[in-house]
């Protein structure tokens, strides 16, 4: 008896509250952008950035707010962006995530309700997107995430400019098995214990073998730890005569590890390469190219690429921001993003945002870095290069794959999403479809 | 044989660094019982210091003395962390004694700001900031003292006082115009390089042991030496520990306990910075330096008996030991052919974080058995 009364109960309550999660969601959706028109018809547009300006990751998001309000002052000094026959100046609201990942959550829901902003550009870690995710999906909101991660996720409501694994991970491990002095010898895998290490080594595992070589050894430094002495022990059993380590280290560790393998012996000099995925021109510069010359690393975008594109992109953040400055890959994506976005609004002719992320596929761009296109699973083709460090702090780029390479939001090696793929474009494929 | 000495040398590589880096706290939560949570910070002031250091001889004009520039760095990052040190005892700790939870939140604080500080004061304005410290607490115990005999003495402070901030002021100008790198406010990590007779290992029958894990076993020696010593043998080590087991009686012998007091927080603190150095040598120097090793300094004083300056060295070694046997996975090699489920077991175990948990819990359960840690204090001071 009671039973059943709870179960009406549970019921009508279960379709009282998806009652109203519908609505929330269509007045989410219905809801008009913050782009206006003055009578003068000077109209503006604001979008929302939302990187950690406290903490510990505020060094490296800095960099990006500075690349995101360049790309953004750049637009309106051509003229802003064109709806509807008029110009819009676009105009920024930062917000802090003070590193803390909960707060990424906090801020995204106030720029999307308070300041009704039609698109936000932000995040650095995995965890902070993870953490905004729901938010953007719950409230269909539009997010532009710009770091190269671990992949394993295809969201509508996100836009992701950086890497996907087959895009740095997959071309290095092949390129350190293939054709570094290190070729056919056995790999080590080192990295910080978080998400991104580990599934990025997970991938790495698999490869491996399909190559026909072999991972004798991983270990994961905890967040903060610094004490690298029995990774070095390892090392040095599991690798006598020298070999391939694949570095997914973050931040202050990766000082502590470069410093430590060099007085312990376990030097390029010695047969030992690192590929690192983490370290770009900004952190070389702060471990000290002596520490790093003649090991590897992979990116998209280079500083030392040679063409106008990439000198100019490099010389205006320098103009702008003073010349010891430095581009690295994850500003590049940030400043594609801010791009692409102008594109689709313009292709929409609209800035709301369902219409502007329809439009946002097949878009092309001519990026720093060469010409980048949206793919249908919300990731770019991107260009692969493979570069060695030198002694001024510079990659000396080896190998750059013939034109773009298409994204893998689904890791095609990982055992987990074999066989899956994303497509936004085909409602009856979505987020995760069976290939 | 050598696996054994490898292991060995590890272990004690490993268990240098803590004990440097806990040897202040020993001296400072051991016998003072004050819960410095911004001991850490101590540390990250001394690796500061051997950054400037290294700058300023990098300039031209002492360029051909630059392989030495660690020992400057050594006795400037003591006085350094020790005037910071002694500055937050007269200021914060001094009023909280005998309430530690209060000290406890109050240091926590003091950390905070400390990291904030180095984040945005460029280190030229932090160098001269501390240099007039120095001069301003140092001048008047050097001038005779009847010169604050009269009326005049209060002119002669304020005198002195004005003449190290003018000191300071013409510090912080000089290296700001001299060195650009820290004329600026600059929130990243720094890196500190070595000199090259530092750096690169000594190979030895078969095994490669790094520099720098010597230079920091040589430090480490010498200061349990230098501490022990001064506690041991020395007058004013004598009053340290006589205010440590009975206050009240000391106070009355007539042994000024307040300057005990101040004397022992200096030299706690000041160890700290000589940590500092010690830990440039391995890791990079960011605001956040200290809350890595913070954790591993209240382990080992725990571990070793508040108290017990030998207590700190053993545990240190004891927990270096572990971790290398546990993490580097060496069971396995001493004993190829274990059991099966043993030897899963053991390779669980053999990553550096799963080593840190088996660490942890075995000090967890040590300290079940004895809560006192290696060494107890016993006596009526435990009922004090």
């Amino acid at each position: 008896m009671s039973s059943s009364l709870s179960k009406r109960l549970f019921a009508g309550l279960a379709a009282a509250s998806l009652g109203l999660a519908v609505t929330a969601c269509g007045g989410g959706s219905d809801e008009a952008t913050n782009a206006t028109c003055d009578d003068d018809g000077n109209c503006t547009v604001t979008v929302g950035i939302l990187h950690s300006l406290t903490g510990t990751m505020a060094i490296s998001e800095k960099t990006l707010v500075d690349t995101e309000k360049m790309a953004i002052a750049e637009i309106n000094a051509a003229g802003g962006v064109e709806v509807d026959g008029k110009n819009y100046t676009i105009e920024t609201i930062v917000e802090d995530g003070a590193s803390t990942w909960p707060t990424f959550a906090e801020k995204s829901k106030k720029l999307i309700d308070q300041d009704k902003v039609p698109v936000v550009f932000g995040g650095w870690t995995s965890a902070s997107r993870k953490e905004m995710l729901p938010v953007y999906e719950s409230k269909n909101a539009f997010l532009f995430y710009p770091i190269q991660y671990e992949g394993q996720e295809c969201s509508n409501n996100i836009f992701y400019t950086g890497a996907t694994p087959n895009q740095q991970s997959e071309p290095a491990t092949k390129f350190m098995y293939e054709k570094s002095p290190a070729a056919g010898k056995d790999f080590f895998l080192v990295g910080s214990d978080y998400v991104f290490p580990r599934t990025s080594n997970t991938i790495t595992k698999a490869q491996v073998e399909q190559l026909g070589g072999k991972v004798v050894g991983e270990d994961y430094l905890p967040l903060g730890n610094t004490e690298v002495a029995p990774i070095i022990a390892k090392i040095k059993k599991a690798l006598p005569d020298g070999g391939v380590i694949i570095n997914t280290l973050n931040g202050d560790q990766n000082v502590a590890f470069f410093k430590q393998i060099q007085d312990a012996g376990i030097t390029p000099a010695n047969g030992y390469y690192v590929m690192s995925y983490s370290i770009a021109e900004e952190e070389i510069s702060t471990i000290g190219s002596e520490f790093l010359e003649g090991h590897y690393g992979a990116w998209n975008y280079m500083m030392s690429i040679d063409t106008p594109a990439s000198k100019k992109f490099a010389a205006d953040f320098k103009a702008t921001y003073g010349a010891d400055r430095m581009v690295a890959d994850p500003q590049e994506s940030a400043y594609n993003m801010v791009y692409l976005w102008k594109a689709a609004v313009e292709k929409a002719n609209s800035f709301e945002d369902d219409k502007v992320r329809e439009a946002l596929i097949g878009i092309e761009f001519d990026a720093p870095q060469g010409p980048v296109k949206v793919m249908p699973n919300h990731h770019l083709s991107q260009t692969v290069r493979i570069g060695q460090i030198t002694k001024d702090g510079q990659f000396a780029i080896l190998e750059e794959t013939d034109g773009p390479v298409s994204p893998q939001a689904w890791n095609q090696i990982h055992p987990d999403s074999t066989g899956y793929a994303c497509d936004w474009t085909d409602s009856s494929k979505g987020g995760k479809y069976k290939l | 044989m050598q696996l054994l000495f490898e292991s060995l040398f590890n272990g004690v590589a490993i268990g240098s660094v803590l004990l440097m880096a806990a040897l202040g706290l020993a001296i400072v939560f051991g016998l003072m019982g004050v819960i410095n949570l911004a001991h850490g910070e101590l540390i990250m002031l001394g690796a500061y210091t051997t950054y400037v250091v290294q700058l300023i001889f990098k300039l031209p004009a002492l360029q051909p003395l630059y392989n030495c520039y660690v020992l400057v760095a050594i006795p400037l990052a003591f006085v350094v962390s020790g005037v910071v040190g002694i500055l937050l005892e007269r200021t914060v700790i001094r009023r909280l004694y005998g309430s530690p939870l209060e000290t406890l939140l109050a240091t926590w604080g003091v950390s905070l700001i400390l990291q904030q500080f180095v984040r945005s004061v460029p280190m030229a304005y932090a160098a001269g900031l501390i240099l007039a410290l120095v001069s301003g607490f140092g001048l008047p115990l050097l001038l005779p003292s009847g010169w604050f005999a009269g009326a005049r003495a209060r002119l002669i402070r304020l005198g002195s006082w004005a003449f190290s901030a003018f000191l300071g002021v013409c510090l912080a100008g000089g290296l700001a115009s001299q060195i650009d790198r820290i004329a600026r406010a600059d929130a990243r990590n720094v890196d500190v390089t070595a000199p090259q007779w530092m750096r690169g290992g000594l190979e030895m029958a078969d095994m490669t042991f790094p520099v720098p894990r010597l230079v920091i076993i040589v430090m480490t020696v010498m200061a349990v030496v230098g501490v022990s010593w001064f506690l041991n043998r020395s007058v004013w080590g004598m009053r340290i520990r006589a205010v440590t087991q009975n206050r009240s009686m000391s106070d009355c012998l007539g042994i000024p306990t307040e300057t005990v007091d101040v004397l022992t927080f200096g030299i706690g603190s000041g160890l700290a910075g000589v940590a500092g150095v010690a830990v440039s040598l391995l890791g990079s120097v960011g605001p956040n330096v200290g809350g890595s090793y913070i954790v591993g300094c209240f382990m080992v004083v725990v571990l070793g008996g508040v108290g017990n300056l030998y207590g700190t060295v053993l545990a240190s070694f004891a927990i270096g030991v572990l971790t290398d046997l546990i993490g580097a996975g060496r069971l396995l090699s001493v004993w190829p052919d274990m059991p099966a489920p043993l030897a899963s077991a053991v390779e669980f175990f053999a990553t550096t974080s799963m080593a840190q948990v088996m660490v942890f819990a075995l000090i967890v359960v040590f300290l079940q058995f004895r809560p006192a840690g290696l060494f107890p204090q016993k006596g009526r001071m435990v009922e004090a």
